[in-house]
């Protein structure tokens, strides 16, 4: 089973529509035990650090995803999702974060449009199940004005340009967090969770 | 580098899709369900839904087109028309919208737009601007308009440019400028409205209103300093499709998404 985390943010129907319509089951769920019974679990989201940590907090979810990551299980962070997992982001001064991925959330440069909203390539720098079969420099939908900054480059597996050179895709162990919405991003979108599910054992089950 | 968007129109009159010319004379113009499928295929970069009637009952028919769009197309959704509160907005997009557009509201109760900020992101809130040029003007200026649903709408006395800056300041994160002189017209964008626009924000500015040719798309990106541009009739009778106009611009060095919509 797939869990997708419900700590009050929007678009996790989307989320659930994309796996849905990839012959996946899902549940929506805020719930401890649910999360901690899936086998996978995704952590969506849209808007900022702060209110997305609040959230968390107030659901009483960041040991729920510290034991995930402790335990090393399948976990798909999406946007304000990757966001999270880092130090600290600046967005609305100095937010701590769940610190799973050292590192910081700074703003988008001065000079271009933020929000950076729209179709964007990906640059993957190295292989990885999460890619096969998407070429590279494949175009995914973004919309954030934070991004994020690991101290160590050797969880970055994606890079997207925009007024800078940023880490849009990263992983560690069982995680990886995508700063675009793939839920969003069409036909490659719907690969990218595809991909991610088999890595995580999960079969497709029609109900 | 970021791709320029194509975002065709839907605008949406009891469950149906319709075109006007200049927001009045709506014919029929299709299933919205459908146009989305099809337009998703074409490879639109996101998908608007106007609800242009906007009446409580269509509510309900809105949200039903909205969740069947979202099931079963993964390109981002936009829903405007008649969204007078931050509850109206949860509504869209619990249905599956991750954007809402709103311009009578805004105008009525700019703290709406703060308001929708707060709580959805200013990613999540478009103004959309209906605009007229005033005629004979020196300097030139652009009214805005409300209540653009019903068959020509009223004019507020408010300076477009002004109003777009405003809204920027409370929040908006996406400006999309609507010319109602061009609307339907297919005789070319406001070029200047847009450029003034443009070169006064710092969020993604939508064209809007107009496109007749691939041409007129690139001038609103060049010319006009759009960042994406919408468009409806052009598409809707099929004069051309998204794919010759992104076809157009990419010869012309401009960056769009041209991969094949296949599975």
């Amino acid at each position: 089973m797939i869990a997708i985390i419900d700590y009050g943010a929007g678009n996790l129907h989307s989320v659930a529509n994309a796996i849905a319509n990839l012959g996946y089951k899902s549940i929506i769920t805020g719930k401890q035990n649910e999360i901690l019974d899936a086998q996978v679990v995704i952590l969506p989201g849209v808007g900022a650090a702060a209110d997305a940590m609040a959230s968390l907090h107030n659901a009483g979810i960041v040991d729920v995803i510290r034991r995930i990551v402790q335990e090393n299980r399948p976990f798909l962070c999406i946007c304000i999702g990757l966001q999270v997992l880092l130090s600290v982001s600046e967005e609305g001064g100095e937010q701590k974060c769940l610190g799973v991925i050292p590192g910081r959330v700074i703003k988008l440069p001065e000079g271009i449009k933020v929000p950076h909203i729209g179709w964007n390539q990906v640059k993957q720098l190295k292989p990885h199940p999460v890619f096969a079969g998407i070429p590279d420099n494949t175009n995914f939908y973004f919309v954030h004005s934070y991004y994020a900054v690991p101290d160590n480059n050797i969880a970055v597996i994606g890079t997207t340009d925009y007024g800078v050179s940023f880490c849009s895709v990263l992983t560690q162990g069982k995680i990886v967090a995508a700063q675009f919405h793939p839920e969003k991003s069409g036909t490659w979108g719907l690969k990218f969770y595809d991909n991610f599910l088999k890595m995580a054992g999960e079969h497709r089950g029609f109900s | 580098m970021l791709t320029r968007r194509i975002i065709p129109c839907l605008d949406v009159k009891a469950g149906r899709v319709v075109k006007g010319i200049k927001f009045r004379d709506h014919r029929d113009a299709g299933d919205p369900v459908e146009m989305a499928a099809f337009y998703n295929r074409e490879g639109a970069d996101e998908l608007v839904f106007y609800d242009i009637t906007a009446s409580s009952d269509n509510r309900a028919i809105m949200r039903d087109v909205v969740e069947r769009t979202a099931r079963q197309i993964f390109i981002p959704l936009t829903v405007g028309g008649g969204l007078r509160t931050v509850e109206d907005m949860q509504n869209m997009l619990q249905a599956g919208a991750d954007k809402v557009s709103i311009n009578t509201a805004a105008v009525l109760n700019p703290k709406l737009i703060t308001d929708g900020a707060k709580r959805f992101g200013s990613q999540c809130i478009v103004l959309g601007m209906d605009t007229q040029r005033i005629p004979g003007s020196n300097p030139l200026w652009w009214e805005v308009f409300t209540h653009t649903g019903a068959d020509g709408g009223r004019g507020t006395g408010l300076d477009a440019v002004e109003w777009a800056i405003k809204a920027v300041e409370l929040g908006a994160g996406e400006i999309v400028v609507n010319s109602i002189d061009a609307d339907g017209t297919q005789a070319g964008y406001d070029l200047e409205l847009l450029r003034a626009i443009s070169e006064r924000v710092n969020v993604p500015v939508v064209a809007s209103g107009g496109a007749g040719t691939p041409n007129d798309f690139f001038k609103a990106l060049i010319d006009g300093k759009a960042d994406a541009v919408l468009a409806a009739s052009i598409f809707h009778y099929r004069t051309y499709s998204i794919r010759d106009v992104k076809e157009f611009l990419a010869d012309k060095g401009i960056p769009v998404r041209l991969e094949t919509i296949k599975r």
